[in-house]
């Protein structure tokens, strides 16, 4: 075995006992959550018997052992339960939902490093300058304006008075149908169905909750990027390589900028986790539907099976992410060889 | 092994939709007269109001997808706006109805003109099996048909194919309009019986997604989270035809983004607007705002009489009067509320009800009362209040915490979640000082009693316990309101109510929606959803 695929099976086999944890710890902390979901879901009149009623039904009359036995057994048989504040098996919710927010983070980041990463360049390249100065006031300003509040600013400002952007009323206009649901992206299984005006008008939806959460993440990027270009620019293989005549561009983007990929790539996987639990104020504001919401209202409402889902679905995608950007360095860091 | 039987039977019967959804929103559906687009702050959790765990939102679509045998008038307010008519009901799949002699049996004849989606007509076997369901499944649905002395199924009597009765151990006026509330609503039997199992013999995992009903809107298009669409049954025949063909209501969960939708002309209707926005949508008057006092409906200041010193009837009406009514209504309800303080009789002169209490913001007072009831130098609490109705009650909180600071009474606040309220609150009566905002679905005063000033029920929140009101509720709940003992008892209730103020009134609150010009014939309802039936867009 190649040391290579070595340390990514090595990884793999560390991730099953973080998702362990994560479901006991989930199991638990869900039941110790204030509130009684009996009470909560027994309805508005209720009295002492229906609510009794109830926790026999929601089978919480049990003790915790024998509900996590349950839980589990229905976790291997692929039952995650019913979530009482949508009414929905939450497996189905979780799945119409996430891709929802994952198209919104992945735009998000990319609107992001389309503008983080030139910018950071440039202001290493040009130290103290005014793209400098212009890049400190925007990482300055993504990092301190609050998520909500730029979402409402950028609403008001293109929706309400310009008018450009369409209604914030989720991924899609009232008057376009949904694609045909493949990887539940609406932009991509628009154009797999080839239906372009659903694809702008999906598109179209997602720019100005793309464009708030890009900002977002703007200032984390960018400021990575400038410090490990700076690191780069100052060391001794771009000198080598400026003594040897080579041309500005070719220092830039080959040498320098390839040795600051690592930071700049552990940054970008720490930046998505981060998102997707930024997401929720986005979500909020643009009536998106997605994960985030999903768990904030089964969080309010003790909805345990949804919670759990919840984060048991997150856990799962901090692990995957987190291997794909360590499998991704371990791929492209010039120091590791490819054959050993 | 139940919970786990519970949850895998729901899940197999919920991953097949059966019902032809729509699969594309047609064309024109903006813009134009026929469709109505609504936003709501949170969505639809079940097509059927009898399953456990339906949330309130989901009334709506009973109230606008099923009928009942009976339903209630509108009638118009003093500023133009519609409301229900809690004394005034109307048929609806019954034609007429008798009642015996002895008041306790209700004869009903069945409109021939009601026939259920699938073209088959109601029957009074119907009728009988949607009744045994609602008082059968328990939670909310039994307890609101218990109101009605509803509570077991041999009340219900197929008497012919066309005619029904019910049957109630003694004579109520409660009985009647508690078939016009959305509980009672009349299922088709034979549809939902084929998916009828032993473990669910009422069907409630097809009908959760599928409705089976006669009502003049059917729904077809539900995105869980996201929409659902009605889409007019032109067939229906049991009242004036609905004016507009489809309504989309879309769930937008932040107020900001709602009203600009409202401002920018992209939805038709705002419903329960919030009171600050209600008020400037007024003043600003691009679109109009509709709005009713919530019948038998109060915010209060609630009292609880297990914690010092509040046993005390003295610090009690101390803190009546150290209250800041104006204040409260102007700054935390917005001007949208109907002022219960300041009423000029100890001794109530009629039975209105809410009516002004015999109290308003009198500081020397206060402190007076306070001082005869040996707290001179004032005492220290604990303020509740319920952060899921942050809107109106965080403001309030903070008003009587500066006011009542005044007469010395040191008020610490304590801010409780959503999920924990109605433990603290209503089901465990913990908290000493709280605010509440109970409203009775009937309109009767002695019904507002039965559920919030006798003891041990759900919304006497402040564990008060007067021998003299439980016997007067017990007296009056089911007396006819023509009945001569009837007008005495109110007033000897509210008398007492008045008196030993366990709950203060700080006011009526308004049930407000905002819409655009050309959409007309919206009401409010005491169920404070959408009745989509009487719309028109012009």
């Amino acid at each position: 075995m190649t040391p290579k695929l070595f340390q990514i099976t090595g990884r793999l086999a560390q991730a099953i006992p973080s998702v362990l944890v994560v479901i006991i710890l989930s199991f638990i902390l869900t039941r110790m959550l204030p509130g009684d979901p009996a009470v909560y879901f027994a309805g508005d009149m209720a009295d002492k018997e229906s609510i009794e009623q109830m926790r026999r039904s929601l089978g919480l009359d049990r003790s915790w052992l024998e509900q996590f036995y349950i839980y589990i057994i229905n976790l291997i048989e692929g039952d995650w339960g019913i979530s009482l504040t949508t009414g929905q098996p939450v497996t189905d919710e979780l799945l119409a939902r996430l891709p929802a927010s994952l198209e919104l983070t992945i735009f998000g980041l990319i609107l992001s490093i389309a503008a983080a990463v030139p910018l950071g360049i440039a202001a290493a390249n040009h130290k103290d300058s005014w793209i400098d100065h212009f890049c400190r006031i925007l990482v300055t300003a993504g990092v301190s304006l609050p998520i909500f509040f730029t979402g409402l600013f950028l609403v008001y400002i293109f929706y309400f008075l310009l008018g450009w952007a369409p209604s914030p009323i989720g991924r899609i206009d009232i008057l376009v149908l949904s694609p045909p649901p493949v990887t539940g992206f609406y932009t991509i299984d628009s154009l797999l169905a080839n239906e372009s005006e659903t694809f702008f008008a999906s598109l179209a939806q997602l720019i100005l909750p793309a464009a708030t959460l890009g900002l977002f993440a703007l200032a984390p990027i960018a400021r990575m990027t400038r410090s490990a270009m700076l690191g780069a620019l100052k060391s001794d293989y771009v000198r080598t390589a400026r003594a040897s005549g080579l041309s500005r561009k070719k220092i830039l983007l080959t040498y320098a900028l390839q040795n600051s990929a690592l930071p700049i790539f552990t940054t970008l996987g720490m930046v998505f986790s981060f998102l997707l639990g930024a997401n929720v104020l986005v979500e909020k504001v643009f009536s998106w539907p997605g994960v985030g919401l999903y768990a904030i209202e089964a969080l309010i409402a003790s909805d345990y099976a949804a919670v759990q889902g919840f984060v048991l679905t997150m856990a799962l995608l901090f692990v995957f992410v987190n291997l794909t950007i360590d499998i991704i360095l371990t791929l492209i860091d010039p120091r590791v060889g490819f054959d050993d | 092994m139940q919970r786990r039987k519970f949850l895998k039977t729901l899940g197999v019967a919920s991953g097949a939709s059966l019902i032809p959804f729509l699969k594309y929103v047609p064309a024109e559906a903006s813009g134009n007269n026929n469709t109505l687009i609504v936003v709501s702050g949170s969505g639809i959790n079940s097509l059927d109001l009898h399953r456990k765990g339906t949330n309130r939102p989901s009334y709506q679509v009973t109230v606008n997808i099923y009928d009942r045998l009976v339903r209630f008038g509108v009638k118009e307010l003093e500023d133009g706006s519609l409301a229900y008519d809690s004394t005034k009901i109307e048929p609806e799949v019954a034609e007429s109805w008798v009642v015996s002699n002895d008041g306790r049996s209700l004869t009903f004849k069945i409109n021939p003109d009601a026939i259920f989606w699938d073209g088959t007509p109601v029957t009074a076997y119907d009728v009988k099996w949607s009744f045994d369901r609602a008082v059968s499944l328990g939670g909310f649905p039994a307890v609101q048909m218990k109101a009605g002395s509803m509570t077991s199924p041999e009340q219900f009597v197929v008497i012919d194919e066309m005619t029904f009765r019910v049957d109630t151990p003694k004579s109520s006026k409660l009985t009647l309009p508690d078939l016009a509330v959305p509980i009672p609503f009349i299922i088709n039997s034979k549809v939902a019986k084929n998916y009828a199992t032993d473990d669910d013999p009422w069907s409630t995992e097809y009908l959760h997604k599928n409705p089976a009903g006669s009502g003049a809107f059917k729904i077809v298009r539900w995105d869980p989270g996201q929409q659902f669409i009605y889409e007019r049954n032109d067939n229906w025949l049991l009242g004036p035809k609905p004016g507009v063909k489809r309504v989309i209501v879309r769930e937008i969960p932040s107020a900001s983004t709602r009203r600009a939708l409202t401002e920018r002309g992209d939805a038709d209707l705002y419903m329960n607007v919030a009171a600050k926005d209600a008020k400037e949508f007024k003043s600003e008057g691009k679109v109009t705002v509709s709005g009713a006092p919530i019948d038998n409906c109060l915010h209060v200041l609630a009292l609880n009489l297990d914690y010092k010193p509040y046993d005390n009837i003295k610090v009690r009406q101390a803190i009546a009067y150290a209250l800041p009514y104006e204040d409260i209504i102007s700054a935390a309800a917005y001007g949208r509320g109907k002022p219960m303080f300041g009423g000029s009789e100890k001794i109530p002169t009629n039975i209105t009800w809410p009516q002004p209490f015999p109290y308003s913001t009198n500081l020397e007072k206060a402190k007076e009362l306070l001082a005869e009831a040996g707290l001179k130098n004032g005492f220290e609490t604990t303020l509740s209040f319920n952060l899921g109705l942050a809107d109106w009650q965080e403001p309030t909180s903070l008003l009587i915490q500066e006011s009542l600071g005044k007469i010395g009474i040191k008020v610490k606040l304590n801010k409780i979640p959503g999920a924990n309220w109605r433990t603290a609150a209503l089901v465990e009566k913990r908290l000493p000082m709280h605010l509440e905002n109970f409203g009775g679905w009937l309109n009767y005063p002695d019904y507002y009693f039965f559920w919030a000033y006798k003891n041990g029920h759900l919304f006497n929140s402040s564990n008060y316990k007067n021998t003299k009101v439980e016997n007067l509720v017990d007296d009056t709940m089911h007396m006819s309101t023509d009945d001569p003992q009837y007008e005495t008892n109110v007033k000897e209730m509210i008398a007492i109510a008045f008196e030993d103020v366990p709950r203060i009134p700080l006011y009526q609150p308004f049930l407000d929606s905002a819409m655009q010009k050309n959409v007309n014939g919206y009401a409010s309802w005491f169920h404070r959803q959408l009745d989509c039936r009487s719309i028109t867009k012009s």
